[in-house]
């Protein structure tokens, strides 16, 4: 399949198709407002259901509901409208319901702005819903790797009965970039999803008794049960999902870690600090949750210093320094509020960083 | 100048430029007024009226335009907001008035893009251009079909005809002599079904060595709305 030209949210939208994706609940929000609109024309065309719901936590309590009843459902948002969903989000934990999120991130807090921002990372990765619960999140830092993370994300979140937030910024879904589109996969029949989601409410028809599909537990040791069974989940997921990308490590006096757009930019950035004489390499972690805190456990004697960068007031950086354990300084360079900051900008402050060691 | 620059400069004062979304409308447009301000054309303008799209709009260009002696105009607050409101600069109307002035208008995309042409029609009606950026890489214009339905769709917008095609297949990066040569076929089989004429094939700057032997109008892109971290592979 040859490559085609795609901008990021055209290409999720169709990613999520192509994975078997046959309903959609949104509500309009910058910047991933090509997604709903793709949603509206393409999934009826496809035999599925769009929706626009009427605020982003209809949306994602829509989505509940469809994917309660077996669906292969996808919801797309940024930042202020994922923190309406933070409800839907416990809710679907709880009730062990699996779904596909996007999280197009913007700038905040509040409303914020609409340029790109990472500063959701906290709300994603320790969760702005109540309650003992752990999404599953991945970081793409293109739009080929978004695509394919998508295309495996509602099997992981069938595989886990638990929700997939995928956290995207702004640019990744604004950019453009050639793009090679997965082949469509097949859709459950509805006759065989008794046997594919045999706790699905799909008609007694289908099977003997009744499924309920519920996070209301009033008994406390019935509760504490059901959290410590989510909770093997989540332990199984730090074995099975972790995943990062390590660039240049080898001798690498200054450590980047990033995800997401501000990888690309540390990659130049590293290249800049080369020119100077400065070996610098990057961690750039894929599961936001669980965390590639081993990535650590790789970096030399030769590492003075290990540089946090983020679009937002350093959030990340405290998994940095748990995967650090004290081993080495921790820093961090950023810009928040919809700022990308340039390549030379993050080398700059890099450089002067490891100065200040000297 | 080359002989397509050189008609840039002297034919028609008004240039609107116009196309299916995402083929690459803004880099030409930005590209074009680079170029015709390193060839002295002064007064010189760039309109910006994208009000789709949030990201890549030729107004976050202003500054380094500006300092090359082209006049920027978008949104009522000067080009400086970083939203999406859909407000224009009432001085618009003031290069589309000064008949000294030449003057690059960049649409948003698709017919919906397009519809923002309608206010200002009458400044299109005659000493004006229509041109419509062709990308065959875009799955919405990767068939004759489908480019002439967004032309027709566009014309059929704001009353205006599409007076002039601008090949810009590419695939960013990645594009090679293949993705030039291609869309220019490609632009000409549409130039042959619609009589409209195919003006250029637009090329990235580093590429034009190796379309030295090439015998087609090349236009050089400067690719300045694409940040050069985009392109590094992760």
């Amino acid at each position: 399949m040859s490559r085609i030209l795609m901008k990021g949210n055209e290409a999720f939208a169709e990613a999520a198709i192509r994975a078997g994706v046959r309903c959609y609940f949104g509500y309009p929000i910058t910047p991933q407002n090509e997604i709903p609109e793709y949603m509206s024309h393409a999934l009826p065309e496809a035999g599925g259901a769009f929706i626009q719901a009427e605020s982003e936590l209809a949306a994602v309590s829509m989505a509940f509901g469809a994917s309660a009843s077996g669906g292969r459902v996808f919801i797309s948002t940024s930042s202020p409208g994922l923190a309406l969903m933070q409800e839907g989000m416990g809710f679907l934990c709880s009730a062990e319901t699996p779904l596909v999120a996007l999280n197009v991130s913007r700038g905040g807090p509040g409303v914020g702005g609409i340029q790109p921002g990472q500063a959701d990372y906290i709300q994603a990765t320790r969760g702005g819903y109540n309650g003992d619960a752990k999404l599953l999140v991945f970081a793409p830092a293109g739009i080929q790797e978004c695509v394919d993370l998508l295309y495996k994300a509602f099997d992981i979140a069938e595989e886990y009965r638990n929700p997939v937030l995928i956290l995207a910024d702004g640019m990744m879904g604004q950019m453009m970039e050639p793009v090679e589109l997965p082949e469509p996969k097949g859709i459950t029949p509805e006759d065989k999803l008794n046997e594919t989601r045999p706790w699905a409410i799909t008609g007694t028809d289908a099977h003997p008794g009744r499924n309920v599909v519920f996070s209301l537990r009033m008994q406390p040791d019935e509760l504490e049960a059901h959290v410590e069974k989510l909770f093997e989940k989540y332990r199984r997921a730090e074995q099975e999902l972790v995943k990062w990308q390590e660039y240049d490590l080898e001798d690498a006096e200054v450590v980047f870690v990033a995800f997401g757009t501000v990888s690309r930019l540390c990659l130049e950035a590293m290249e800049l600090l080369g020119e100077q004489g400065i070996k610098a390499g990057l961690i750039r972690p894929i599961s936001l949750w669980p965390y590639p805190y081993q990535a650590f456990d790789k970096l030399g004697s030769k590492t003075k210093l290990v540089v946090s960068a983020e679009l937002s007031m350093g959030q990340m950086i405290e998994d940095v320094k748990l995967g650090v354990k004290g081993r080495w300084p921790v820093a961090l360079v950023h810009r928040t509020g919809g700022i990308v900051p340039g390549s030379r900008e993050i080398a700059d402050k890099t450089r002067k960083l490891l100065e200040g060691l000297k | 100048m080359d002989a397509f620059l050189r008609d840039m400069a002297e034919g028609p004062r008004k240039i609107a430029v116009v196309g299916h979304f995402g083929t690459g409308k803004t880099e030409f447009a930005v590209s074009l007024a680079f170029a015709l301000a390193a060839g002295g054309i002064s007064p010189l303008a760039l309109v910006d009226l994208d009000i789709e799209n949030p990201y890549f709009r030729s107004r976050e260009q202003g500054d380094n335009l500006e300092q090359a002696g082209v006049r920027v105009y978008s949104d009522a607050y000067g080009g400086k907001s970083a939203t999406e409101l859909q407000t224009l600069d009432p001085a618009i109307r003031a290069p589309l008035e000064d008949e000294r002035c030449r003057v690059i208008c960049d649409l948003g995309g698709d017919p919906e893009g397009a519809r923002l042409l309608n206010q200002y029609t009458r400044y299109f009606r005659e000493d004006a251009r229509l041109l419509f950026v062709v990308n065959k890489n875009r799955p919405g214009t990767d068939t004759a079909e489908k480019a002439l339905g967004q032309l027709r769709s566009i014309e059929a917008m704001t009353g205006l005809s599409v007076t002039g095609l601008i090949s810009n297949t590419h695939l960013l990066r990645l594009t090679g002599r293949e993705e030039v040569l291609e869309g220019w076929t490609f632009t000409r089989e549409l130039s042959r079904e619609t009589g409209i004429p195919a003006l250029c094939a637009c090329c990235p700057k580093a590429l034009l060595p190796e379309l030295a032997d090439a015998d087609l109008p090349l236009f050089p892109l400067g690719l300045y709305m694409r940040p050069t971290y985009l392109d590094r592979p992760v």
